[in-house]
């Protein structure tokens, strides 16, 4: 029996793929059955040797095609090894890539699919998923009918798999890739100097409240003194006044950072669904009875056009 | 370009958690006061749409709901909204029907209703959030498919795409036809429709088919739902004093770095 981990050589096994083996690791330990890592790309050593020391086996799809995300190509290379492989389960990150595959996947191997999922379990022998549903007003437990159950993760929220020192066998994928009609001719990174918000410790994130983009440049100062980063509500986004990838909530980035600052944010539910895990949430809201300090550790109810600056000057003292 | 935009009705995602219950037995949200509306990223899709038309000056689009009668509500908004044309494939079965159901539902009367280049759905519902409608649809009709799409334009017998990834954008060219995923971004934020146009689109016809008329019978479960629950995750949030404006900044200053120390 087999559990596959979809990996991308692209990514390397950075956090997101080590909760993905985190979670593979214990469904297979729990089925008696082998975690099977796929990579597809070229992977590094640095990549081939984390994956070996977590999976029992890895297969690798290194064509010069799959140098690059494809979505037809990278769809029919994991199709192909799974069915060679025939999973129980194949567990994917909560990336744009593997959430663009997961459902086509599953379809393809008469599967059945679930994603952003927070939880795994068994239930006779069928594969349960927790997720949260309604904009992250209640919390659902899916049960996978079809097998196998294809599952993409939200993978930083797993714990990693513990190393293990057994020699694992590594195997060239055996397929044939379709001609695509579909070809990605550019890619276009926002920031790349910035780390990657899911990463951050500490987030400062500006609402619609804020009225403009201007303010987000008082935002970035503090989050600067602070070594954090810059977020946002979708409503912001919306607006035009900052990037769409720094959109955080169900249909944003899923971030837990050590503090997250909400300011002039109202605290819908689709937004906490992308920072409730945070350790401490603060907010700075005119209205006292914004849902955000519900969720609070700490709070000023007060205009941000006269909390921001203050805040920074403090921030600032302190960092001298 | 012909283009099908499928929309789909949900529960008012905006209502307060306060009045937000779910049913332990359907494993559904109860409805109580709240209101229909469009799935937002479905209304993201046909502004998508429009922009586009508006742009090509040619081609139509038609307005694809499965739902019970209440999707009517949906349609009439597309087409006051300026969609050419409204399609429902009426349910008459379960609360909230399968995933690969409704894909083969709505695959089924995309090849009823004829020719068409893309497809439009919404990245995923408000609702169940499931996401996989747009997936499921391309493998049923046997195209591609490229999700998260915030912009399309013809580009000589095929599209071109501006998708968001994490880490930005990608540029994306296909051949047709096509299914696509539309995600919101400034640019296609829906716009309101004219009250004027909001009259014309009851004097619209819509077609209307059951599932019998597409053939489409409930197939083996996809997955169901074992449970459903509200989450209790609440704190009690303090709030910094001080006579001062100035006191109670310097409060939360403290505070703020006191995080930034203990991490
Ligand atoms: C399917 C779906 C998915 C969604 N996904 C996301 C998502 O991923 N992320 C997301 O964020 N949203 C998402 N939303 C939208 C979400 O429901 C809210 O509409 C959105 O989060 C509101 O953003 P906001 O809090 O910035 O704006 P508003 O709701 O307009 O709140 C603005 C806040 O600013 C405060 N304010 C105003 N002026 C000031 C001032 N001068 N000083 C201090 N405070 C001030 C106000 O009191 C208010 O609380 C989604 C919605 C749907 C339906
Ligand atoms: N019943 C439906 N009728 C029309 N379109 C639907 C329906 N269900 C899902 N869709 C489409 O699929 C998208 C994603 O929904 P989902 O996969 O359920 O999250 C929606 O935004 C719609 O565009």
């Amino acid at each position: 029996m087999n559990i596959v981990i979809c990996l991308f050589a692209k990514n390397g096994f950075d956090r997101a793929a080590q909760g993905v083996a985190g979670a593979g690791r214990r469904l297979a330990d729990e089925l008696g059955a082998k975690l099977q890592a796929v990579i597809l790309g070229a992977a590094d050593a640095a990549m081939m040797d984390a994956t070996k020391a977590v999976a029992d086996g890895v297969t690798i799809a290194d064509h010069a095609a799959l140098s690059d995300y494809q979505p037809e190509l990278y769809l029919s290379a994991i199709t192909q090894i799974c069915q060679g492989l025939l999973p129980q389960a194949v567990l994917l990150s909560n990336d744009t890539y593997s959430q663009e595959m997961a459902a086509r996947l599953a379809y393809r191997l008469g599967g059945s699919a679930a994603g952003d999922v927070v939880a795994i379990n068994l239930h006779d022998g069928n594969v349960r998923a927790q997720r949260s549903v309604y904009g992250g007003k209640a919390v659902a437990v899916i049960e996978l009918k079809r097998s196998p159950a294809v599952l993409w993760i939200r993978a930083r929220a797993f714990d990693p798999a513990p190393a293990h020192s057994n020699s694992v066998e590594v195997n060239q994928a055996a397929i044939t890739l379709p001609e695509s009609k579909t070809r990605i001719v550019e890619r276009k990174s926002e920031a790349v100097s910035e780390a990657r918000l899911e990463d951050a410790q500490i987030i400062i994130s500006g609402g619609r409240g804020l009225g403009g983009p201007e303010p987000f440049e008082e935002l970035k100062a503090v989050a600067a003194l602070l070594g954090g980063q810059v977020a946002a509500s979708r409503a912001a986004c919306d607006s035009g006044w900052c990037p769409p990838t720094w959109q955080v909530g169900q249909t944003g980035k899923k971030v837990a950072p050590q503090l997250y600052l909400a300011i002039a944010i109202h605290g819908a539910s689709q937004h906490l669904a992308g920072m409730s895990d945070s350790k401490t949430i603060a907010a700075i809201n005119i209205d006292k009875d914004a849902p955000i300090f519900k969720h609070c550790k700490f709070g000023i109810v007060e205009d941000y056009r006269k909390v921001v600056p203050l805040l920074k000057e403090k921030l600032a003292a302190a960092n001298r | 370009m012909n283009i099908i935009v499928c929309l789909k009705q949900i529960l008012d995602p905006d209502i307060p958690g306060r009045d937000f219950k779910v049913d332990p037995i359907s494993k559904e949200a109860v409805r109580g006061a709240a209101n229909l509306v469009t799935n937002i990223f479905c209304e993201n899709a046909l502004e998508t749409a429009l922009q586009c038309k508006e742009k090509n000056g040619a081609g139509k689009i038609t307005a694809l709901c499965f739902a019970p009668e209440s999707g009517e509500d949906v349609l009439r908004k597309a087409l006051a909204m300026k969609a050419d044309e409204g399609v429902q494939v009426l349910n008459d079965g379960a609360p909230h029907p399968d995933p690969l159901l409704v894909a083969k539902t709505l695959a089924a009367a995309i090849r009823k209703i004829g020719t068409s280049d893309v497809v439009m759905v919404g990245r995923e519902s408000g609702d169940w959030g499931v996401g996989q409608t747009g997936g499921l649809l391309a493998e049923e009709l046997g195209v591609p498919y490229i999700g998260f799409v915030d912009h399309i334009e013809a580009n000589g017998s095929g599209v071109k795409l501006k998708r968001q990834t994490d880490s930005g954008f990608e540029i994306v060219e296909a051949n047709l036809p096509l299914v696509i995923s539309i995600t919101n971004d400034e640019h296609n934020v829906p716009r309101v429709p004219k009250t004027r146009d909001v009259m014309m689109s009851f004097r619209q016809t819509l077609t209307k088919w059951t599932l019998g008329d597409l053939g489409v019978s409930a197939a083996e479960s996809y997955y169901e739902v074992a449970e459903l629950a509200i989450p209790v995750k609440e704190s009690s949030c303090e709030f910094v004093t001080g006579d001062t404006l100035e006191e109670r900044v310097e409060q939360l200053a403290q505070r703020i770095l006191a995080v930034k120390r203990a991490m």
